[in-house]
């Protein structure tokens, strides 16, 4: 009993950082995804071509690599990072290529006739952007959006390679001292499992009451 | 850039020899996880209350934890109740798992999306269940899952990466290698990225001409 309970205060740190970790990364991704987003939806061709390669490229690497590039590669240039701040650059980089494809879907599923309907009152299309397009797009993406928090959440276990104490590096620490593998990562697992769980139910419950009466749109993607 | 060509080629040997690696563990995975898939799929769709259960649970616990912490629960306690894993052998065992769970969800999506009708005048022309999931359902439903498959292996040729944490020597193993020899990181590791990148497009471009390739007319 003293031993399960020294050791939930470790793992409960270690969660502590996880949380932080994804929330962090999800904020830095969301801030690049809508730039990404516009650059694919409104850019002129080369804008567009770039911002496709961009998402395109960081999508087919694993992002084990992308954090080797992050920690290991950038001190040849003399950038360096502590194992935190570069996880939630490659996790924030990753998931900004896969958001950005959640809020190009989003801003293409407002219909053609608003933005015209915008248009045709007078406003001009900055305005019509943030007044008509922008607030449907985000509602739109709320569904999806749980799904990349899934990811990036189960992601965050990755970090544990570049020496970030997050939730699994913890347990690792404890298993290394204990011997206790089987108890200690299935806690570990039972502690993923109840945060993406209880996400999910919370996001559901908010998305109803965000919703636009008459318009729903669920996305399917890898959770 | 001439001395990326240069470290890349040196390295490039040895990164063949993790890129099997990686390609052994995804191949094998992906058609385990696809076995795997199809079974918790029909479970979940055709199955009684017992085996949908059974089916649901895999499926949202494998889905609701990290892939890294299921190869460790694998790599690091089955000793403790006397089972020794190799680090390939523990790494395709719970990619295979894992990927099955998600597998099992597209196939799912594909079954339910093939007409109800289709199983009724299955069973008036005196099919038994069984043959009319095999051979009415099935062949419909994996011919519309391929988009969303050729997704899985994708991430699952990426997620290979992951067994560099258990110590297998593949693709990421071998250029952590080459790098911590010639403390090339940036350019090591670019190239290494390079290869999943050109393997990636190469698997999307095959299975999207196997999509058309078997596609039924006019569905």
């Amino acid at each position: 009993m003293e031993f399960f309970l020294s050791s939930m205060s470790v793992i409960l740190r270690g969660t502590g950082v996880t949380v932080k970790l994804t929330v962090t990364s999800l904020f830095l991704g969301a801030i690049i995804a809508v730039f990404v987003a516009l650059a694919q939806v409104y850019g002129k061709w080369w804008l567009n071509f770039i911002a496709t390669a961009y998402e395109r490229v960081l999508r087919s690497i694993p992002i084990l690599i992308i954090m080797f590039m992050i920690f290991f590669g950038l001190p040849t240039f003399g950038i360096r990072f502590d194992p935190f701040i570069a996880a939630v650059i490659s996790l924030g980089l990753r998931s900004s290529a896969y958001q950005s494809q959640i809020f190009r879907g989003a801003l293409l599923a407002v219909s053609e006739g608003q933005i015209m309907a915008a248009r045709s009152l007078g406003m001009t299309g900055v305005q019509t952007f943030f007044h008509i397009s922008f607030p449907q797009a985000v509602r739109f993406s709320i569904a999806p959006m749980t799904n990349e928090f899934t990811i990036v959440l189960k992601d965050t276990s990755i970090a544990y390679a570049l020496g970030v104490t997050e939730l699994l590096r913890e347990g690792t620490y404890i298993v290394s001292t204990t011997y206790e593998p089987l108890l200690i990562y299935s806690m570990c697992a039972a502690i993923y499992f109840v945060i993406t769980f209880g996400t999910n139910k919370f996001v559901s419950i908010m998305e109803k009451g965000f919703a636009i009466p008459g318009y729903e749109v669920r996305g399917v993607e890898r959770g | 850039m001439t001395h990326f060509i240069e470290v890349f080629f040196q390295a490039l040997p040895l990164l063949m020899d993790g890129l099997k690696f990686t390609m052994e563990l995804a191949i094998i995975s992906i058609i385990f996880g696809l076995g795997i898939g199809m079974l918790i799929a029909i479970l979940r769709v055709y199955g009684g209350k017992f085996s949908y259960t059974l089916s649901t649970a895999y499926v949202e616990l494998i889905r609701g934890t990290p892939l890294l912490v299921q190869l460790f629960i694998l790599y690091f306690s089955l000793p403790q109740i006397g089972i020794h894993l190799s680090p390939l052998v523990a790494s395709i065992i719970s990619f295979s798992l894992n990927s099955g769970a998600y597998q099992a969800e597209y196939i799912r999506g594909a079954i339910q999306s093939v007409e109800r009708g289709q199983m009724k005048a299955a069973f008036s022309i005196g099919m038994t269940k069984w043959q009319s999931i095999r051979l009415v359902i099935m062949p419909q439903a994996l011919r519309k899952v391929i988009p969303s498959w050729t997704n899985e292996f994708v991430y699952l040729i990426k997620y290979t990466s992951l067994a560099y944490l258990v110590g297998v020597p593949e693709l990421t193993a071998q250029g952590e290698f080459v790098a911590s020899r010639n403390f090339e990181f940036m350019n090591v590791f670019s190239g290494v990225a390079l290869i999943y990148l050109s393997v990636i497009l190469v698997i999307t471009w095959l299975f999207s001409n196997l999509e058309k390739k078997v596609k039924i007319p006019g569905v």
